[in-house]
């Protein structure tokens, strides 16, 4: 039984070494800078050209490669030199701990935070600056948040490998979309208004039912298996977006009706009445709708944080846990543990439809360049940073991950620096991959390791270091 | 006698191969209400493959297991169920009600909620992330679960769910108490000391409130004091509560003292079947506990069938 953990810092007791091991250093830094070698010779050291002639010609680049292998080489000795001087009680190593109090109020200030953004970002910015910060930051940053916490039922709390999570987010994106642009107008156009609140249930019904219908193929398999029939399932949802183009217009994709305010329009070219005009508020078309969507997109998160901290409350949610601890004992107590795998996959799918029918909506334009693998891994990586079922940690994540990304965009002053040609959005994916290993050293149970209880005997129970906790995976 | 005169279970004719290996062969013996039945045997013997076959986990190759709440096995209405193609007979079709159930037709989850039969493993097998008190709420699933109709009602808080909830903590408490572990009731089962783990299996099968309790050698691996403590749960649960006990040992002096009945395995086959006594003195089995002298191993094996 292993019940140390992880966490127990070894330098206590033993002695530090009085000197420096000058040439063990140089060693390590030496080995380093020899893999950096092998690793830059094909991808670093030669570049592709195209001459007048439109032939392609090889140039090495032998300088870049010596800035490299030196760079890794200064780095790993320094690193090693600073190491031995103390540098990890100078880092926030794995004692990040709250006290119990602060911890509790967390979630309540973190909600007041999200409730004030939007008139902050209005105060700080202006109404020109403020659209991008409420709807490129907060609306984005919501939407992955509701999406992750919706992978966290499958994949935190049920323990089950779900690589496939945007296919369901593709369902409801896309029932919005034909459901918004062509089944209302044909048949009742008189609900035109009411189309995304009239979607919305439905999405998230399409979604919990292909979320089902998934379920049932992978329910014997586990881990690799498991996250691979998911991976084919994602990918066959979005080839089929691909290339039914009856229906979904193909790559084209559809354009969907803007969202209204229950039927009020936010900006009009036709000079209908619009939403700014009704509630006579100041301020431009395009701040009411990101609010709008902001505040939106905020309470359907909240619904899936409310629902989720219900249900693991409940028998069913204990059963998702208790089956990622272990699905034997559970069958030995009497869970039917394929109700509860189905359950499991089906509301959080349900979740994924949900968010997927506001992305509909938000984005007016639905096409499957959105529904990319990429996104199931951002998510699974959100959960995964944040700590598999925490909902803090994986709100935190989300900001962090997603913030982050949006950030890289901003940083148009590094144009100055490495030139006009630079586009610092393109290293998103070496920084995040980056961060990721960071992340995992650092803390390789993601941000919120340890388990809240859902029942304590009396009082208040504390949570579970995260080293008795399952990972589940099928 | 009482596994003749009023049976719980009846093992038929079992036999369990995997590939070319025979692990149980055309096993017979039976379970009598309120006793505590030990199936012992060398290492190997297929004493948790039979355990496996009850609880549903293994599909037996054939034979028949058929199991009766409320009253001892009658092998006419076995028989008749067993012609109908049915899996089980109880009063109004409810989940928990008296009933005779044939275990070979059933999956898993169903024997253990349905026909009440609750096992613990050789290797325990405890929600280790989740609580102690969680692990035996987890155990009362079904009840809860019908209270919370089926999650539905429970969302949204329905006073009937309450009560269920607040049932399952008082008999999660009561079993607390007797395993002593109250006050560790919020800490991770997984970290709990072996022989508490252990003790808390017991509580968490108990918990689903089973007519029979299968124990895979739950004495293994124990200091004496913990035996002890075991030894004191098991006449608890024997004295103050409707559920029978198959239990696997390999601690003689354990099997003699607490045991009604007692079934011998070795290479798959039963070799003896009786009271503590009986067993004690019959050659066969001593001949497979103890060994044999090289020359009586022919005689011997013949005596077994071998
Ligand atoms: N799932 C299985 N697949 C193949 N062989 C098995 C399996 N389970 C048990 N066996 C074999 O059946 C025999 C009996 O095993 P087991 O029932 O575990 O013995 P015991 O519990 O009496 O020590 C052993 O030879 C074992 O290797
Ligand atoms: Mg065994």
């Amino acid at each position: 039984m292993d019940t140390t953990g992880g966490g127990t810092p070894v330098s206590e007791g033993a002695l530090p070494s009085p000197r420096f091991p000058i040439e063990d250093a140089l060693r390590s830094a030496g080995l380093w800078a020899l893999v950096t070698l092998g690793l830059c010779f094909p991808i670093v050291a030669f570049e592709t050209l195209q001459d007048f002639s439109n032939r392609l010609t090889i140039q090495a680049r032998p300088l870049l490669v010596l800035f490299a292998v030196a760079a890794v080489f200064a780095g790993r000795f320094g690193w090693l030199a600073l190491r031995h001087h103390g540098l990890p009680q100078l880092l926030p190593s794995t004692r990040f701990e709250l006290t119990p109090e602060r911890k509790k109020q967390l979630p309540r200030i973190g909600l007041a935070a999200l409730l004030i953004f939007p008139f902050f970002a209005l105060l700080l910015t202006g109404q020109g600056g403020a659209v991008k910060w409420i709807d490129n930051f907060g609306v984005q940053i919501l939407i992955y948040v509701m999406l992750a916490w919706g992978l966290n039922i499958v994949v935190g709390l049920a323990g089950l490998l779900d690589l496939g999570y945007v296919a369901f987010y593709a369902v409801g994106a896309y029932a919005y979309a034909l459901i918004a642009t062509y089944v209302i107008p044909a048949t009742v156009p008189g609900l035109g208004p009411w189309a995304f609140w009239i979607c919305l249930p439905i999405a998230g019904i399409l979604a919990a039912f292909w979320g089902i219908l998934l379920g049932f193929p992978v329910l014997r398999l586990r881990g690799d298996y498991l996250a691979i029939v998911t991976l084919a399932f994602g990918e066959i949802i979005r080839l089929v977006l691909i290339n039914w183009v009856e229906v979904t217009n193909g790559n084209a994709g559809i354009r969907t009706p803007y969202i209204t305010f229950f039927g009020l329009p936010f900006s009009s070219r036709t000079g209908e009445t619009t939403f700014g005009d009704v509630f006579s508020l100041p301020g431009s078309p395009a701040v009411h709708r990101s609010m709008f969507l902001y505040y939106t997109i905020l309470a359907l998160a909240l619904l899936v944080a409310v629902a989720t901290q219900r249900l693991r409350r409940l028998p069913i949610g204990r059963a998702w846990e208790a089956m990622r601890e272990d699905e034997i004992a559970c069958r030995s107590l009497g869970i039917n543990t394929v109700n509860t795998k189905l359950t499991a996959f089906a509301i959080g799918a349900m979740f994924g439809g949900l968010a997927g029918a506001f992305f509909g909506a938000r984005q007016g334009f639905v096409n499957p360049r959105s529904f990319e693998f990429m996104e199931s891994a951002t998510i699974l990586a959100i959960v995964v940073l944040g700590g598999m079922g925490s909902l803090v940690g994986v709100a935190i994540a989300a900001i962090a991950v997603i913030g982050g990304i949006e950030l890289l965009r901003e940083l148009s002053f590094l144009k100055q620096i490495f030139g006009p040609e630079f586009d610092p959005g393109q290293y998103r994916m070496l920084i995040f991959g980056l961060a990721m290993v960071l992340m995992m050293i650092w803390r390789p149970r993601g941000l919120v390791g340890a388990r809240q209880p859902t029942m304590p005997l009396d009082g208040n129970a504390k949570a579970i270091s995260s080293s008795h906790v399952k990972e589940g995976h099928g | 006698m009482r596994w003749v005169r009023d049976p719980l279970l009846v093992v038929e004719g079992l036999t369990m191969r995997f590939g070319g290996l025979t692990a149980v062969r055309d096993l017979s013996f039976s379970v009598g209400r309120g006793d505590i039945t030990a199936l012992i045997g060398p290492n190997g013997a297929g004493k948790t493959t039979v355990f496996n076959c009850i609880t549903g986990f293994y599909k037996p190759t054939s034979g028949l297991m058929a199991l009766s709440t409320g009253g001892p096995v009658r092998l006419d209405e076995v028989a008749a169920l067993a012609s109908t193609g049915h899996r089980y007979k109880c009063v109004d079709d409810q989940i928990g009600a008296d009933g005779v159930f044939l275990l070979e037709r059933m999956p898993d989850f169903e024997i253990a909620r349905r026909a009440r039969v609750a096992r613990t493993f050789q290797n325990i097998r405890l929600f280790s992330g989740m609580t102690v008190l969680e692990n035996l709420i987890v155990a009362q699933h079904t009840p809860l679960m019908r209270a919370s109709g089926w999650t539905i009602k429970g969302l949204f808080g329905a006073p009937q769910y309450r009560e269920a909830e607040a049932a399952a903590m008082k008999r999660a408490r009561y079993w607390l108490e007797h395993i002593e572990l109250t006050h560790r009731a919020d800490d991770a089962a997984g970290s709990l000391p072996y022989g508490d783990q252990r003790r808390l299996e017991i509580a968490r099968a108990m918990c689903t409130d089973p007519v029979l309790l299968c124990l895979d050698e739950p004495a293994a691996g124990l200091n004496p004091r913990e035996s002890l403590e075991l030894n004191t749960l098991l006449r608890t649960i024997r004295d103050h509560h409707a559920t029978s006990i198959l239990l696997i040992e390999h601690d003689m002096s354990v099997v003699m003292e607490i045991s009604d009945h007692v079934v011998v395995l070795e290479y798959g086959l039963r070799i003896s079947d009786g009271t503590p006594e009986s067993v004690r003195n019959d050659p066969k089995v001593i001949a497979a506990y103890l060994g044999v002298d090289d020359d009586e191993v022919a005689q011997v094996e013949a005596e077994v069938g071998l």
